[in-house]
């Protein structure tokens, strides 16, 4: 786990007097306390679960499949990330456990994507594994992919593919085929928003998967192993008795030289993708925003102590500043209405330099939290600062009372703010993510740049416990309109067996295995993760608006 | 006679700025002259003012007579001070000086030009009573083998032979007199007393205009390579007293006999029985003048000026003593594997601590090229003690801090040497070099040395890379699903060494080298100094220079010369099938070939001359000259493609 204490060297001397005016978090962790030691305990369980299923997500085809792909000289789909990426830069990988545990379907989905740096330029990077199933796209590959063109769409970034698929599973074509197209017409549309893409081929890519450097903006081939048409020799001669081979047919020899398809003409693997990172080089990049430069403090306290501080049992509440006070820098946080809805933490740091307003659930969402968070949001937009969500709650408050303040509109104020907000936003699911809370703190659902998730982090509508008691009461009411008798013992079993689905349902790993995030990260990395995402995010000038839904007051 | 004021010192390199530090010392403004190749040189640098003379090559500027005495006319010198080499022993370059009214520093032209003859010196030492090697004629009957069969007209070994026993004489004359004939078409042969297991042990002697010879001791100079000395040393560690006074005495015969006036060598052959005999007299300051000047606290060039001046020397023979003892070990750039092949190149570094008792004359520093113009020794390094076993070890201790970067040197050399037991104990002769070099040669760095220098290149580069990211203040090589560390290749001499690393926590990496896996914390990089600590637990230091993917990695452990891999190797002219490319930057000087000729295997094709050595370049294979880029006369790169040999099987 990294803690980064470097200390960035302030290059434009006009900005040195840009003095750290925010006040340093206090921090009361006992890092003595039983309940410390418990969490700790838990957290590094849980991280033992994300390790195993990140490992299984680098196992690719397994080591038969591995050795083989290897045998052929090729690289594998990591190994030729690694070799495109700057040297000694980061990469954050997107969806990572993708398919994880999912039936037919193998963690990862196939693809290997994320973010990258190469010749000095964020890249959405993306790699097919041909060692699964000839790199056959499946319909939670299809939504990965959709997921890594939308991040680039999003952030305006120029997306790099290195392409070996053997194209759609076929056994599973009816899942794939018609949502599969998106990923042609997102080539061109990112390529019509002057977001170049690169497509490097290094086996075979075939019939839809021939459109991938047939829609990308540049196309480099590797002699003797990139294979590109639409049909192979069996179907062409099926189809009109020509007998050909796969050379003549959609070689990269044929393509550099007589179709045009490709664009370079790589000799080996190495060569295609020192090519890559020369084409990139020569984009011409520039980000559409840059934050002020400044003093980059490192967090005054170890990120380590995230794994103690976020609860095991989500009923135990915890903090959110002590999370704040181990992300941003120097553990400077300037609080925003700290005296007013105090369950939503509002407020301005730096992470990594760049600018954020933090909206940290301390609670369960009361109507004043709600009000807070929406007014925050605006004034975020009206300066131009991304926003950083660090969810943890059990949703909007229930009950007479708050049904009488208005708790709807005033979460719907908030639900407006998030969605017709215009700046960056980051969103951390660090503990409970339940109900309506999920979507006012920028859920999926609510477009954030990114989302990522803790690994003891649970999302669903609600608790188990809490839906299965829901049921008992609709049961019971049921039965008694009917005027039977409830069978105790049919009801507490099905009560049981809901409880566990849902909890099932809820965990990190099932819901990151669904794409229901961008992944599952260590705590402790966390600075890292939301300092690269916006980065990232600052590649599309970073501006607020000042329109919004109506409100209702 | 009245004071110099402006010495013009006629060469360049260390001795230019030994001299140079002297005049300093006594207040005089000194000229430097410079070759075009030297325009950046430390020497023109350090003096008051500088002349270029011409191009490089040295009979055009250094050599250049009338260049040089213009230059001391232009710029109101007084004197001229030769330093060693070029015009140091040229007669007619001393009288030249004295006809422009210039004053020559060294001996008058006459004992020069006397000195320069072997027969002419030879015969005045004999009529002093010194002993000279014992010459016979071919016919005599009562000669004492071994004896040393030599041309007459020769030189470099060529017709010589040792012959033990009287039968063998005959047949060993005849084919030394073919031979003579052959190379230097004259077959008269020398026949000489043949000295085993020979020590080279020189004299410094000092003369003044007012008849005054000392001696300043004597220094033992055996451990040469290809005729040239590598370490000197004085005291000899095989003199008695009673020996040191005789061979001292003798020293101060032989410049008596000549009258001579200034600082000189007298030059012995000294074999173990005890006898000595004399060689030659060097009518100038030797390379090695440092040791002496360390055990007598004298400066020889400050006496050689002062003489010039007309100014009786300050002492007599009973004020010099001999204190202590005193190492001096020559750093040359060249090849002690490839035949000590003068190399070229850049001095990437060229950094040695200030040491107590530690002498250091250099004529580089980093940035210096090292060309083919001149002689490839760059500084020498001198080590002073109380005793030898002293001298050695400070000498030893400088040695292990000297970062020479960028160039192959004898540096690895000179190191085991050191550690030699025979060097060590003073038992040694003038073949020990010529004996011992395979064994010398194979006290390398251990593979554990080499990753642990590969290790800290490894950092270096990381770190430096990092420093200048775009985003420095993410965590180097950060991955939130790691497939495997960054990967890092390099190659030390044959070995390749691949590494991977990555960051678990600033400072602190994770490294590995195929199935071994270990940590190194506490990582410091200040460039060029980058520190940590091993896994073992002890923190290294090590200094760490480069030029381009070209590094030198300096720690006591080893001082390594590092080729960096690029992860995208560009193609250069030796990938080419067939490439013949010369090894080392150079002339032709014969090409033996035309385009299109059938050739064999190592086959010679073009010859290259280069540091006064040729060098042959062969085919690589069975072929026909594909190409043929180069022809006679024409100057060549380092690397450059002088001919491409297609083979048999061809495409």
């Amino acid at each position: 786990m990294l803690h980064d204490t470097t200390v960035m060297k302030l290059k434009s001397p006009q900005h040195s007097d840009a003095k750290q005016t925010y006040p340093v978090l206090k921090s009361t962790v006992d890092k003595s306390s039983d309940l410390y030691r418990s969490n700790y305990d838990a957290s590094l369980a849980k991280l033992e679960g994300l390790n195993k299923a990140l490992a299984e997500s680098r196992r690719g085809g397994g080591e038969k499949y591995n050795q083989r792909h290897l045998d052929a000289n090729k690289l594998l789909p990591r190994e030729r990330i690694e070799m495109l990426l700057d040297r000694d830069s980061y990469f954050l990988e997107i969806c990572p456990i993708a398919g994880y545990d999912v039936p037919s379907h193998k963690t990862g989905t196939a693809i290997v994507g994320g973010i990258g740096l190469i010749s000095g330029v964020e890249c959405v990077i993306s790699a097919s594994e041909a060692t699964v199933k000839g790199g056959a796209v499946t319909e939670l590959g299809v939504a990965k992919s959709g997921r890594l063109s939308e991040i680039a769409q999003q952030n305006e970034m120029p997306a790099v593919s290195l392409i070996e698929s053997a194209g759609a599973d076929l056994p599973n074509q009816s899942k794939i085929f018609v949502p599969g197209g998106r990923g042609f017409r997102a080539l061109t549309r990112q390529s019509e928003s002057r977001l170049p893409t690169v497509c490097l081929v290094f086996g075979s890519s075939t019939a839809g998967g021939a459109y991938i450097p047939g829609m990308s903006d540049y196309v480099v081939m590797v002699k003797k192993q990139a294979q590109v048409y639409l049909a192979g020799p069996p179907l062409v001669k099926m189809a009109t008795g020509e007998e050909t081979n796969h050379e003549a047919l959609g070689g990269a020899d044929m393509h550099s030289r007589i179709s045009g398809v490709s664009d370079y003409l790589a000799e080996d693997e190495h060569q295609a993708i020192r090519m890559g990172r020369e084409i990139v080089a020569h984009l011409n990049w520039r980000k559409g925003s840059q934050p002020l430069q400044r003093f980059i403090e490192p967090p005054k306290y170890d990120a380590e102590d995230l794994l103690g501080i976020v609860s095991s049992d989500l009923k135990v509440p915890y903090d959110a500043r002590e999370v704040i006070a181990r992300i941003v820098d120097g553990s400077r946080f300037s609080e925003f209405k700290p005296l007013y809805g105090h369950t939503l933490v509002c407020g301005w740091a730096h992470i990594h330099g760049y600018p954020v307003g933090i909206l940290a659930n301390n609670g369960t969402l009361f109507s004043e939290s709600a009000n807070k968070g929406a007014q925050f949001i605006q004034l975020c937009n009206q300066i131009d600062v991304p926003l950083l969500f660090l969810q943890n709650t059990t949703g909007f408050m229930v009950g007479s009372k708050y049904e009488e303040e208005g708790i709807i509109k005033n979460g719907a104020k908030l639900i407006n703010a998030v969605s017709n907000s215009k700046v960056p936003a980051i969103t951390i699911m660090t503990g409970a993510s339940y109900g309506a809370g999920n979507y006012a703190m920028s859920g999926r659902a609510y477009k954030p740049r990114f989302l990522f998730t803790w690994p003891g982090h649970r999302i669903a509508v609600m608790g188990g416990k809490q839906l299965a008691g829901v049921l008992d009461i609709i049961k019971r009411e049921s039965a008694k309109k009917k005027g039977i008798e409830v069978d105790e013992e049919r009801l507490g079993m099905m009560k049981q067996m809901i409880e566990l689905q849902i909890e099932q349902e809820s965990d990190a790993l099932f819901a990151s295995a669904r794409l229901w995030d961008d992944g599952v990260i260590d705590p402790r990395d966390t600075r890292t993760v939301i300092a690269i995402s916006l980065s990232a995010a600052y590649n599309k000038e970073v501006k607020g608006t000042t329109s919004w839904g109506v409100f209702r007051h | 006679m009245k004071k110099i004021e402006r010495i013009l010192i006629a060469n360049r390199g260390e001795i230019a700025l030994r001299i140079i530090s002297t005049c300093k010392k006594l207040g005089i403004h000194s000229v430097a002259v410079y070759s075009e190749a030297d325009k950046s040189a430390p020497h023109v640098m350090q003096a008051d003012e500088a002349v270029l003379i011409g191009p490089a090559p040295s009979v055009d500027s250094y050599l250049c007579i009338d260049k040089i005495i213009d230059a001391a006319k232009k710029t109101s010198a007084q004197a001229i001070h030769p330093g060693y080499g070029f015009l140091a022993e040229n007669a007619g370059f001393a009288q030249a000086c004295i006809d422009a009214g210039l004053i020559f520093i060294g001996p008058n032209p006459d004992v020069i030009e006397k000195m320069g003859s072997k027969k002419v010196s030879k015969s005045i030492v004999e009529a002093a009573g010194v002993p000279v090697i014992p010459g016979f004629q071919l016919a005599d009957t009562d000669i004492p083998f071994p004896v040393l069969l030599k041309a007459s007209a020769g030189g470099g070994g060529k017709g010589m032979r040792i012959v033990r026993a009287a039968d063998e004489l005959k047949s060993a004359a005849e084919s030394a007199k073919r031979e003579a004939l052959s190379s230097f078409g004259d077959d008269t042969l020398l026949l000489e007393k043949y000295i085993e297991q020979p020590r080279h042990i020189e004299v410094q002697i000092l003369g003044d205009h007012h008849g005054n010879i000392v001696h300043v001791f004597e220094r033992e100079c055996s451990i040469q390579r290809r005729h040239q000395k590598i370490i000197e040393e004085s005291p000899s560690p095989v003199l008695t007293p009673e020996l040191r006074n005789k061979i001292c005495e003798a020293g101060v015969t032989v410049a008596s006999a000549i009258g001579y006036q200034s600082a000189g060598t007298v030059e012995f052959v000294y074999a173990p029985t005890g006898e000595f005999y004399f060689l030659e007299v060097n009518t100038r300051l030797q390379v090695e003048h440092p040791v002496t000047e360390m055990v007598s606290g004298l400066d020889l060039v400050e006496l050689q000026i002062q003489v010039a001046e007309g100014i009786e020397l300050p002492f007599t023979q009973s004020d010099l003593t001999q204190t202590g003892s005193a190492i001096e070990l020559r750093i040359y750039a060249e090849d002690p594997s490839q035949n000590f092949l003068p190399v070229t190149g850049t001095l990437c570094d060229w950094h040695l601590p200030s040491i107590n008792n530690v002498r250091l004359d250099s004529g580089v520093r980093t940035g210096s090229e090292v060309g083919i113009h001149y002689d490839p020794m760059l500084a020498k390094l001198i080590g002073y003690g109380a005793n030898r076993a002293e001298a050695i070890r400070q000498v030893q201790y400088a040695l292990s801090h000297f970062s020479i970067g960028g160039i192959t040197s004898n540096y690895g050399l000179l190191n085991s040497i050191l550690r030699d037991t025979a060097f060590r104990d003073g038992d040694f002769d003038t073949h020990y070099l010529d004996e011992n070099l395979p064994r010398l040669l194979e006290d390398k760095a251990s593979i554990d040395v080499l990753i642990e220098s590969a290790v800290a290149v490894a950092l270096s580069c990381e770190r430096t890379r990092h420093e200048s990211a775009t985003m420095n203040s993410i965590p180097s090589g950060f991955r939130n699903n790691r497939f495997r560390g960054q990967n890092f290749s390099c190659r030390i001499d044959d070995e390749t060494i691949t590494l991977q690393y990555h960051q678990v926590a600033p400072g602190r990496y994770s490294i590995s080298h195929g199935e071994r896996q270990w940590t190194v914390s506490d990582l410091q990089w200040e460039s060029p100094s980058l520190a940590y600590t091993n896994h073992d637990g002890v923190r290294r230091s090590f200094r760490i220079q480069n030029k381009g993917r070209h590094y030198h990695c300096h720690s006591i452990l080893a001082s390594l010369g590092i080729e960096v891999l690029d992860r995208f190797p560009e193609q250069d002219a030796s990938d080419v099938a067939g490439a013949c490319v010369a090894p080392m930057p150079g002339k032709v000087i014969a090409v033996n070939v035309q385009e299109g000729a059938e050739v064999t295997q190592n086959q010679p094709l073009v010859i290259l001359e280069a540091m006064k050595m040729e060098h042959t370049v062969s085919a690589p294979c069975d072929g026909i000259i594909e190409k043929l880029l180069v022809r006679e006369g024409q100057q060549v790169d380092a690397a450059a493609l002088l001919a491409v040999v297609s083979g048999e099987e061809g495409e």
